[in-house]
């Protein structure tokens, strides 16, 4: 019997997992994926937004803005590379530079500090590549860029280090109410729980609807995306956004944390839940939204095409509330953009909720917040040599574009939530993340996985259960 | 370390530079290779066809290279294994890395740059749909298969007439599986004649020119791919031609790019059409004292070209090393015209050519009889002809030094001349 | 006499020449053919068409599990599965140098499977 179950490993999850993991509490993860920040958490922009988006007075707007400031201390805490780079909302005409006004207004009430709007002078000469058509600008400083991926599996690796459990490959099929509390039913065994978190993203209305009546709905919207290679960063310093419209935040063009150029995303309604494909139709709106703000970008230089679901509540904002007819039974759904830059406020009010629900919360003692993962390339070389000398496995390149080394790759495989996919060593430290796309990495990460799992070569997935790679030995 | 010349890379490139050099008198010699044996990509082309220029007879590429290894292993060329240069400084100085000396520098006179290429993936041709497991790039399935001796997959679908394709399309039948067809965006194939022939229509595998594959599905695994047909001219989709195939796997075989990151880290000005780096008769790129060759100056159909070059690079870095190389003269540089989309090296000066100067060209469409004509100033210098013309064949014209005799500075012409209709 | 004539892209060599093979009885002419090797190509591929299989066998203690192999000369068109059967049951143990004969005079065709590497 535990405490508490979440359901969902993805950034949400992950944040909740993580600051619950605090106190002296017998917690769970489950998540349907085969590892953890396999849904949307994987697939966005990864922007943390300044916070000037959303109306004040929602949940979003209150969310964000106490999201925002936390990132430093949290990514330092972690190890999980942030920039805060700024980002720039580009007015091409009057009617969007009244827009932009409206904007700096919501966020002086959201209380988003340093935002200003600026002279297309001033825009290009932060940003020299955007187009000169652009009118004005609405600068905020602090809007920044992460690696949800990492940010996730670190959220979960930390949660699991001060002692709570996961459970992958658990697809929730029913809950029942009990006497004390939940019982999870899946496949692979129940989990029963005093306490249930429902953060399943774009599943997170089935799984509501599991116990208590349907009152919010969940629309699963696709957004299509282009990573492009590092070579093209010179286009591009911080974040640029069109003016906002009914459809959202509209097509971006950022500079990842790590260096590449994100463009997108569409943002077009698909009933399939959990569709990661891309259409050419889709990629060339991308395409056309873009070089309206940076006229040079070109998509020459493709390293990756993705999709990636977001959950669009149907009441406008998260729903994060003990639902009423189900006690001690959380939603925190609908979880859309602002959701990564709220993450971890959002775990803050879940901790609160869980509070006033009832279940009782005392500090551990011996909580560690700190999580380390060795990035070679951004060690000084005297580290570099030390590091080489005591594990010669962080001397040898196994990803010649990202530069990543077997011993970073190894230590994946052994941490507190194991990688044993391609992708999931890919999403952790990066190798195929460059423009060979694993081309010649693929088969040195493949056989390292095989060796250090102990198992036949067949038997490694790209990602998903039943993404084989190989049928088997020639002969 | 201080060596005379260091080589980046010990594929056939990289060894046949160190080889040349090393017989033209310097014998202080490094080659730094990324794998853990030498040989580069050739250890995984087990299929015959490559040596009939240098070797005078047919070998496998595990073959040519070890020929190669055997030739070095007489000399006291030092072999830096699983070793990864990680950047070189503008006084010739290589840090470079590997498991068991960690982190140390090589201060070299000379550099000759060798890398090789790379494959062109899916999003570098951008293909719509899912992403499943069972894309592969061709060269990535041919380590699994040759080397790893693992299979790649039961059904599949070959995108690119490129040679690695083809040869894999052959390799799949014999390993037991089926492929569908070669599908191919050109109404030409983009490899070898002979590797259509030998490859494709010796197994029945059909080629399908002019398609292209649109769409690639599958939740998990590669489930089923949309193959449409493309307009001949501007290859583009013919709407309402899309036709499903169900198959498990998807190789490409779209293209290699030379692989320039490290002479790009350097800042070698780099030719936006070979993706390689700008060149002299010489072999020496923008960075004086650094040479190239190989598949990272421009992607070669042959091994034997490539060893032709390479030995070009070698003997000149040693020239420059003894200082036998003038740069007293303004280079004479090529303009290519005329359905040539390139031709190496860039630019020349008469002083540093042997009597017989060779110029590598591609052109970037089909001819049938035709002349390639060397001008200056309006003014024919060579008019030389050609039975046909692909651009899956790299063309190598090589033509007497002497016409260029005295010529500085000059933009030399060259085209093609369609034979006139009789 | 009735001749057939045959449009070939020789595969000797990567020059790719187009033979035209002309045969009138028991007369083959080839023509387009820039060397001896495009000759014998043309009529062959006419009367006892051959091919080169390279392939990998298994290999213990080897750097790598396969070795790559090849037929030391072309085997018979018809017999190109047969010999893969013969190289796909093969069992090798390492050391092993180019060049070596790994199996003899295969399916009774004086042809030899030789291993292309050391290792």
């Amino acid at each position: 019997m535990y405490d508490i179950a979440i359901i969902g490993a993805g950034v949400i999850g992950a944040a909740i997992a993580r600051e619950l993991s605090r106190y002296q509490l017998k917690l769970i993860v489950v998540d349907k994926g085969n590892d953890v920040c396999a849904g949307t958490s994987k697939a966005n922009s990864s922007i943390v937004h300044a916070g000037y988006d959303p109306e004040p007075g929602t949940l979003m707007a209150k969310l964000n803005s106490q999201g925002n400031p936390m990132f430093d201390k949290l990514c330092k805490e972690l190890s999980v590379p942030f920039n805060r780079c700024g980002s720039f909302v580009v007015a091409f005409t009057d009617e969007q530079v009244e827009t932009l006004k409206v904007l700096l207004e919501r966020g002086k009430k959201n209380g988003i500090p340093g935002l200003e709007i600026v002279d297309v002078k001033k825009l290009l000469e932060k940003e020299p590549a955007a187009s000169p058509e652009a009118k004005a600008a609405l600068y905020a400083p602090t809007a920044g860029v992460v690696d949800p991926m990492l940010l996730t599996t670190a959220l979960m690796e930390n949660a699991v280090m001060n002692g709570a459990d996961y459970k992958l490959n658990y697809k929730v099929e029913s809950i029942d109410k009990t006497e004390s509390g939940y019982k999870i039913n899946s496949a692979s065994g129940p989990v029963e729980a005093k306490c249930v978190i429902n953060a399943a993203g774009v599943y997170s209305d089935i799984i509501h609807n599991m116990i208590a009546a349907p009152d919010f709905s969940i629309t699963p919207k696709i957004g299509q995306y282009f990573l492009l290679d590092k070579s093209e960063n010179d286009k591009i310093q911080s974040v640029l956004f069109p003016c906002p419209d009914k459809n959202g935040k509209g097509i971006l063009v950022a500079r990842s944390v790590h260096g590449n150029v994100i463009l997108g995303p569409t943002s077009d309604v698909d009933q399939d839940r959990d569709d990661t494909g891309t259409t050419d139709e889709a990629l060339n709106r991308v395409r056309q939204g873009c070089s309206k703000l940076v006229p040079t970008i070109t998509t020459r230089n493709c390293i990756r095409n993705f999709a990636g679901m977001r959950a669009e509540p149907s009441t406008g904002d998260f729903i994060i509330r003990e639902v009423k007819d189900a006690p001690k039974f959380i939603d925190v759904a609908g979880i859309k953009s602002p959701g990564l830059s709220a993450a971890p406020a959002i775990a803050l009010y879940v901790v609160d909720l869980v509070k006033n629900c009832g279940i009782k919360l005392e500090a551990k003692k011996d909580f560690n917040p700190i999580v380390k993962r060795t990035i070679f390339m951004e060690l000084s070389p005297d580290e570099q040599a030390a590091l080489v000398k005591k594990d010669p496995r962080y001397g040898r390149i196994i990803c010649r574009c990202e530069r990543i080394t077997e011993g970073e790759i190894v230590d994946e495989i052994h941490r507190p939530i194991p990688a044993v996919t391609l992708d999931a060593i890919k999403r952790r430290c990066r190798p195929g993340m460059g423009r060979c796309q694993g081309g010649f990495c693929g088969p040195k990460v493949h056989e390292i996985l095989a060796r250090e799992l102990g198992c036949e070569w067949k038997d490694i997935v790209l990602d998903k259960k039943g993404s084989y790679i190989l049928t088997g030995k020639t002969k | 370390m201080n060596f005379d010349l260091v080589v980046v890379g010990g594929g056939p490139a990289g060894m046949a530079a160190a080889l040349e050099a090393y017989n033209n008198g310097i014998k202080s010699i490094a080659i730094v290779e990324r794998d853990v044996e030498p040989g580069g990509i050739l250890q995984q082309c087990i299929h015959n066809g490559f040596g009939l220029h240098v070797f005078k007879e047919e070998l496998t590429g595990p073959e040519y290279a070890q020929r190669f290894i055997n030739m070095t292993e007489d000399t006291e060329i030092k072999y830096f294994l699983d070793t990864i240069v990680l950047d070189i400084a503008q006084d010739k100085t290589l840090t470079v890395m590997n498991s068991k000396q960690g982190i140390f520098e090589l201060k070299a006179k000379a550099i000759v740059l060798a890398m090789g290429c790379r494959e062109r993936t899916r999003s570098g041709i951008g293909i719509a749909g899912d992403r499943p497991s069972g894309v592969f790039t061709a060269g990535a399935a041919q380590r699994y298969i040759n080397i790893e001796g693992q299979m790649v997959g039961k059904k599949v679908i070959i995108l690119g007439s490129g040679d690695i394709g083809m040869i894999m399309a052959r390799r799949i039948v014999l390993e037991g599986g089926e492929v569908i067809a070669v599908v191919a965006r050109s109404s030409f194939p983009k490899g070898l004649t002979r590797n259509v022939v030998q490859c494709l229509d010796h197994y029945n595998i059909p080629m399908w020119y002019s398609h292209n594959i649109v769409g690639i599905y599958g939740k998990e695994r590669v489930e089923k791919v949309v193959v449409a047909e493309c307009d001949k001219k501007t290859k583009a989709v013919i709407p309402g031609t899309e036709k499903e195939y169900a198959c498990d796997t998807v190789l490409l075989s779209v293209g290699l790019i030379p692989e320039n990151e490290l002479s790009r880290q350097v800042g070698i000005k780099i030719d936006r059409k070979t993706s390689g780096p700008v060149v002299t008769e010489s072999m020496e790129t923008s960075m004086e004292g650094v040479f190239a060759c190989g598949n990272v100056v421009h992607v070669h159909d042959l091994v034997d070209f490539v060893t032709e070059e390479s030995r070009k690079a070698g003997r000149n870095a040693a020239k420059y090393i003894k200082g036998e190389i003038t740069k007293n003269s303004q280079p004479n540089v090529f303009k290519v015209t005329g359905g040539l989309s390139y031709a190496v090296p860039h630019m020349f000066r008469p002083e540093n050519l042997d009597d017989k100067f060779d110029i590598l060209m591609r052109v970037d469409r089909v001819f049938g009889k035709c002349y390639l004509v060397i001008t200056e100033d309006g003014k024919e210098l060579g008019r030389y002809k050609k039975p046909f013309l692909t651009p899956g064949e790299m063309i190598k014209l090589t033509v007497p030094s002497s016409i260029f005799n005295g010529m500085e500075g000059r933009e030399i012409g060259i085209t093609v001349e369609p034979e006139e209709e009789k | 006499m009735e001749c057939i004539e045959k449009k070939l892209v020789c595969v000797s060599c990567p020059m790719g020449c187009r033979l035209t093979v002309t045969v009138c009885g028991d007369d083959i002419k080839v023509t387009g053919n820039t060397c001896k090797r495009g000759e014998v190509y043309g009529k062959n591929e006419v009367t006892d068409p051959r091919r080169m299989i390279c392939s990998t066998a298994r290999i213990e203690g080897g750097v790598h599990p396969v070795v790559p192999v090849k037929t030391d000369k072309p085997i018979p068109e018809k017999l190109k599965f047969k010999c893969m059967d013969v190289i796909n049951a093969l069992n090798l143990k390492s050391p092993v140098v180019a060049g070596d004969v790994v199996a003899a005079n295969i399916l009774d065709t004086d042809v030899n499977i030789v291993v292309t590497r050391n290792m």
